[in-house]
């Protein structure tokens, strides 16, 4: 069972499953992105590898994701079609899989403007759901875009990522069909903090029937202070923070403000555990990685189950 | 039509300080309904440029001349018999004018004053927006008349993007999401089920797959 995705196997053996987000370093010492990781090996079942997050100039996450794998650990190689075009994407899935990742989230990409090169061009050649295609159609057809053959084809587990929060509601269930069409297997969502909105979002696609056609994976995010949650809910894009938890949180003293975000974050994902078509969590603990460990233990969600 | 806006007043000065006798030339078209090179744009960039090579004690000869297109030959070979006169022209005609006007007088200098922006139309007065990006391949029936890869921030023909939040783009609050002005349009013309299916990557060899484009219309040749 080399070539099967651990993660896919634990979904697929009906396991809450639990993935953290690793951010790679703005710099090219593999020890860093070792580091990260390892606060996260042990707690979690997958560790996401982002790349170029916020159009952001880091480490590659091909390169992150063939070090975390060479260390013991399950990588999810998120790939953006914002800097490269479809000759690129598929060379390096190929290149993934022949690494030994079988994990990937297709992504469109925060845009180029966000980031410290908002000189660059910005690709978006393919976008997301034509990305996922691509993929499923190298993987399951053998085919390249275009119908040319591969030689072997890569092994892959196929993500996706949904944003509950944002606007058109009734679309979003549309646009979550449309990606499991594509190909996608499984959906981390954008960070969980309007529960309200999330059950709606997930009983609508529940009405569709696609909470059985794709694990979805609850996203969160601890927040480390009221500051934090105020720019995320007012600077970050798709981010849906209700006012009576940035009060929550305005309210306790800055020194406990950390404390108070890891409850609210266990309280979510508690709350998650209850949904039934939520199949695991993904945890964004962003630079703050060596919170994971006690958020998981909280949730109740240690230890993690072995997959060979 | 093609928009442009004008180069601020420094570079275009640095451009044209070797020569001595220059030909503010204007383009009636497109650029004078964006209030960029029109007739009355390049009176007033000619009349600004004398007034500064007087300032700064320079001897130039700076006049002006508006032809209806400069990217039609017909109307650039009004300039025969005047062009020859100058060292250079100054052209406010976009990207296309200012190469169409050098490539039938080769020898002379012809120096761009504008800026080409975009494919647009005039929304309001002192407003363009850009709605075309010459694709060469219309997809605008499929999108309800709002084109995804001229509107949309990230070009994506299958949105909206998490980005999307009270019909605003997150790139800019300034910008409407395209997305969600496609999905009110063709819920209003009964068309939303063209959303539900996954819509292919485009084929970019329409615009850019063999190099610059042409087209040739026999019908319309002499």
């Amino acid at each position: 069972m080399k070539d099967e995705s651990k993660l896919k196997q634990l979904l697929d053996g009906g396991l809450f499953a639990v993935t953290a987000e690793c951010g790679p370093p703005k710099g090219a010492d593999p020890e860093a992105i070792l580091r990260k990781a390892g606060l996260l090996k042990g707690k979690v079942d997958a560790v996401n590898v982002t790349d170029n997050q916020t159009a952001i100039v880091r480490m590659s996450s091909i390169a992150a994701c063939a070090i975390l794998r060479n260390a013991g650990m399950e990588p999810v190689l998120q790939m953006v079609v914002r800097d490269r075009n479809r000759i690129a994407l598929q060379s390096d899935v190929l290149g993934a899989s022949a690494l030994g990742i079988r994990n990937i989230l297709c992504l469109s990409g925060d845009h180029q403007s966000f980031g410290n090169q908002p000189q660059a061009l910005g690709v978006f050649d393919l976008d997301s759901m034509q990305f996922i295609e691509a993929v499923r159609g190298m993987r399951d057809s053998g085919t390249i875009m275009g119908g040319e053959s591969l030689a072997s084809t890569p092994k892959v587990f196929i993500g996706a990522a949904a944003n509950p929060f944002a606007d058109p509601l009734d679309f979003r269930v549309v646009r979550l069909a449309k990606k499991i069409a594509a190909g996608a297997q499984f959906i981390q969502t954008q960070c969980i903090y309007n529960m309200e909105r999330f059950k709606k979002w997930i009983s609508l696609a529940e009405d569709r029937g696609l909470t059985e056609k794709v694990y979805i994976l609850g996203g969160v995010t601890p927040l480390k202070s009221a500051a934090m949650a105020k720019y995320m809910k007012n600077k970050v894009a798709g981010m849906d923070i209700p006012d009576d938890l940035l009060k929550r949180m305005e309210g306790i003293p800055k020194e406990r403000q950390r404390e108070e975000g890891i409850r609210i974050c266990v309280e979510t994902i508690l709350a998650l555990k209850e949904i039934k078509g939520v199949k695991g969590i993904h945890i964004m603990a962003i630079e703050w990685e060596d919170a994971v460990g006690e958020i998981v233990e909280r949730a109740k969600l240690l230890p993690r189950p072995k997959v060979d | 039509m093609i928009t442009a806006e004008q180069k601020p007043i420094k570079e275009i000065r640095e451009m044209i300080a070797p020569y001595r006798k220059i030909l503010v030339l204007g383009c009636g078209s497109c650029v004078a309904e964006c209030a960029a090179g029109g007739e009355k744009e390049t009176a007033m960039l000619a009349s600004a440029l004398r007034m500064a090579a007087k300032m700064n004690k320079e001897e130039a000869v700076i006049e002006e001349r508006t032809i209806d297109r400069q990217c039609v030959r017909d109307f650039i070979v009004q300039l025969d018999g005047t062009i020859e006169s100058y060292e250079a022209v100054l052209s406010l005609g976009c990207g296309a004018g200012v190469q169409a006007v050098a490539e039938i007088f080769s020898d002379m200098p012809i120096i761009p004053a504008l800026n080409t922006e975009f494919l647009g139309q005039t929304k309001d007065q002192g407003l363009w927006t850009e709605n075309c990006v010459g694709c060469g391949d219309c997809m605008l029936y499929y999108f309800g008349g709002v084109c995804p890869l001229a509107r949309c921030s990230k070009q994506l023909m299958n949105g909206p993007c998490g980005g999307s939040r009270d019909g605003r783009c997150e790139v800019d609050p300034e910008i409407p999401c395209a997305w969600q002005l496609i999905i009110d349009r063709l819920n209003k013309i009964g068309g939303l089920e063209r959303l539900e299916k996954v819509y292919p990557a485009k084929d970019w060899s329409r615009k850019q797959g063999r190099g610059p484009r042409k087209i040739v219309r026999e019908d319309q040749q002499r």
